[in-house]
């Protein structure tokens, strides 16, 4: 294959991947950002927690990598609801700064009982012998690990489009989004809904949590570490938006990546330079409402 | 009034009388406790707590008493302001930790100011110790590594040509700077240096590593902190397959942290790095060592470079403190005493050299292998005495001033 398009497929491929790990990871966060404009800084926390739950269970109990991946994915959602309806539902109406107090001293709460149960020495996941090493696809090799993260944030896209676009809570929730008010004076119980999606954002962020441990890998300080990363995506995709965050996540890996490919010697800086471009001429995002 | 003076005096009398005046030297140790890299912190301390346990009664009748404050972020900010607290407020007599550089760059003027000794369990950067006469360090220079890991690169390891990648902070500067010298001088290529973003930043390295893996080095040097990013190092190459492409993975020891070794799988075995120490030394300290440290923190924890350069660090202070008899005031003593000072450790014999307050040590090039039982482990290849800083002695850059 000539050298271009091998470069090309390369920084295609990885930047795929990374993309879909960003949306699995923000999408929750960009949810609950819309529907209920809560600023939820412990959407990192639910990650970590998802990422300790799947370590613990593959460690300690044996169980496999997928399968832990779904168990932490719904056990996180599950405690979310109880974070959700105790603690957050009471600073709904509150003001942005009271939400991002409680939130950011929730992650650091998380931060504590992660080290002391865990301890603050990065962890890692062992993986079954499938997703290690690399898989060819006819042309050339690819890891495998990234091209099961391609195929599973491509079942996830179809899965929540079809949630969203189709189903009667789907509809539900877009007219939450669009206008709160006219959607619970037709009847629309948006405090039951928030519960919901609360809950399914937070486990996505466990799975997106799960996931990152083989490419981040996994500390205490996770819950804060890549929140920026997380509010980028979000910023950049415009908040409650599926289409936004999907379409933030592959601009911002495809450039990162292929920046740090093409240009290494920039490095890191091109994730920034993008989010600032975007922001810059559209500062409610790609699918954001002025 | 003339009573309480007497009684006074009297009390002074009978303490000399007894036998000698016991001193509380005060130490102030700044490492890492929270944030991404608190287990770095962890590992030293540890080590730390380890030496003051089983050495507390070295130097009696005097005794140490410990303050420990948060380094904080790689940045130097955070351990500049508790650093001058413990100096100014706690009135500590001796420094020492420092995992990161900037640390200790950022706190030399004060230690110059303040006449405190700052003796350094980690931090690498080559020039540091240039920057203020109370500084001493135990650890190493990234040039103890990365030097003659140069040389031994193109004769052993057959590496003519070779990528490099790093952590963009001082310490990876240095490293590949060493490395690249020594490289280049021995006759081998440089391909291309690659910055790989701040210490902070997300440790996906795998577009950095494929267009390394495209471009066909014979061999990728790579310097990365050895917290979270040292696993990422190893996956990242595991997973593109590098290996097999004929990528060869070598580095300085920070890539293989003995902490995190056992889990970084299959993808390690095969890494040559150049470095001062591993679990699996063999000489008679290091197993006295892994015992003691099995005993106190059990047997799924294990030290690190980091652990053993702290061990060295306190065992240097502790002869400090016992040959000035805990009289440890005036800071110049205190370095006067340590230069030249030789000690016995984990990584054998190791001395600081009067010259340059630097430590002086033995460096081994060291193969990740799967041992008998299992587990990840460590051959040695070969190992060179007694290095020095060979920044300072050719004195390359900052070194040389």
């Amino acid at each position: 294959m000539p050298q271009v398009a091998n470069i090309a497929v390369s920084i295609l491929f990885d930047g795929l991947a990374y993309a879909m790990f960003l949306f699995i990871t923000s999408v929750g966060l960009s949810v609950t950002m819309g529907l209920m404009g809560f600023v939820n800084l412990a959407h990192g926390a639910f990650a970590m927690a998802g990422g300790y739950v799947v370590v613990t269970l593959t460690r300690t109990y044996g169980v496999g990598f997928v399968p832990s991946l779904v168990i932490a994915a719904v056990v996180v959602g599950a405690v979310s609801v109880v974070f959700e309806r105790v603690l957050y539902r009471r600073l709904y109406k509150s003001t942005d700064l009271e939400q991002v107090l409680l939130t950011i001293g929730l992650a650091f709460m998380a931060i504590a009982t992660a080290t002391y149960l865990y301890g603050p020495i990065p962890k890692s996941v062992p993986l079954p012998e499938w997703l290690q090493g690399d898989v060819n696809l006819g042309f050339r090799y690819f890891p495998s690990y990234r091209a099961f993260l391609i195929v599973l944030g491509a079942v996830l896209i179809a899965v929540l489009w079809y949630a969203f676009e189709r189903t009667n809570i789907g509809a539900k929730i877009r007219a939450a989004v669009d206008n709160r008010r006219m959607a619970e004076s037709v009847g629309i119980n948006v405090d039951r809904l928030f519960t919901l999606t609360f809950a399914v954002g937070s486990g996505l962020a466990a799975l997106g949590g799960g996931l990152a441990i083989q490419l981040l890998g996994l500390s205490p300080s996770f819950a804060v570490l890549y929140l920026v990363l997380f509010l980028i995506v979000v910023a950049v995709g415009g908040l409650g938006s599926l289409k936004g965050t999907l379409l933030a996540a592959l601009v911002l890996g495809i450039f990162d990546t292929g920046g740090k490919y093409l240009l290494a010697d920039a490095g890191g800086f091109f994730v920034y330079a993008v989010t600032v471009v975007v922001l810059l001429i559209k500062p409610a995002g790609f699918y954001g409402r002025e | 009034m003339r009573l309480n003076g007497w009684l006074g005096v009297a009390a002074v009398a009978l303490t000399v009388g007894g036998t000698a005046l016991a001193e509380t030297v005060k130490i102030g140790v700044v490492l890492p406790f929270s944030g991404a890299n608190a287990d770095l912190g962890h590992q030293v301390d540890k080590a730390f707590d380890l030496y003051v346990k089983l050495h507390a009664k070295d130097i009696e009748p005097n005794k140490i008493e410990i303050i420990k404050r948060d380094e904080g972020p790689p940045t130097g900010a955070q351990a500049k302001t508790v650093a001058t607290e413990l100096i100014t407020n706690d009135k500590v007599q001796i420094l020492t930790g420092f995992v990161f550089s900037p640390s200790a760059i950022a706190l030399a003027p004060v230690v110059t100011q303040a006449k405190v000794p700052m003796i350094i369990a980690n931090a690498g950067t080559a020039w540091i110790t240039n920057l203020s006469p109370y500084i001493a360090r135990l650890s190493f220079s990234m040039w103890h590594h990365g030097y003659p890991m140069g040389a031994y690169a193109f004769n052993k390891i057959g590496c003519k040509t070779a990528a490099l990648a790093y952590t963009d902070f001082p310490p990876g500067k240095d490293s590949t700077e060493a490395f690249k010298t020594g490289f280049e001088k021995a006759g081998g290529k440089v391909t291309e240096s690659i910055p790989m973003g701040s210490p902070v930043q997300v440790p996906d390295f795998t577009p950095f590593f494929q267009r390394i893996k495209d471009a066909k080095p014979d061999c990728m040097y790579v310097f990365i902190p050895s917290g979270a990013h040292a696993t990422g190092v190893t996956k990242a190459y595991g997973e593109l397959g590098m290996r097999k492409a004929g990528v060869k993975l070598i580095g300085p020891m920070d890539l293989i942290p003995d902490n995190k070794l056992q889990d970084m799988g299959d993808a390690a075995i095969g890494t040559v790095v150049m470095g001062n120490y591993a679990v699996d030394l063999d000489n008679a300290d290091n197993k006295a060592f892994n015992k003691a440290w099995h005993e106190a923190y059990g047997k799924d924890s294990y030290p690190d470079f980091m652990s053993a350069a702290g061990w060295d660090t306190m065992h240097a202070i502790f002869d400090a403190i016992k040959k000035l008899n805990g009289k440890v005031e005036d800071g110049s003593k205190v370095i006067d005493v340590m230069k030249g000072w030789t000690g016995n450790g984990p990584r054998g014999q190791v001395s600081i050299d009067a010259a340059t307050r630097d430590v002086v040590q033995d460096e081994h090039a060291m193969e990740v292998i799967r041992k008998p039982d299992g587990k990840l482990g460590i051959k040695v290849l070969g190992t060179t005495k007694a290095v020095k800083d060979e920044c300072k002695e050719l004195k390359v850059g900052r070194c040389g001033s």
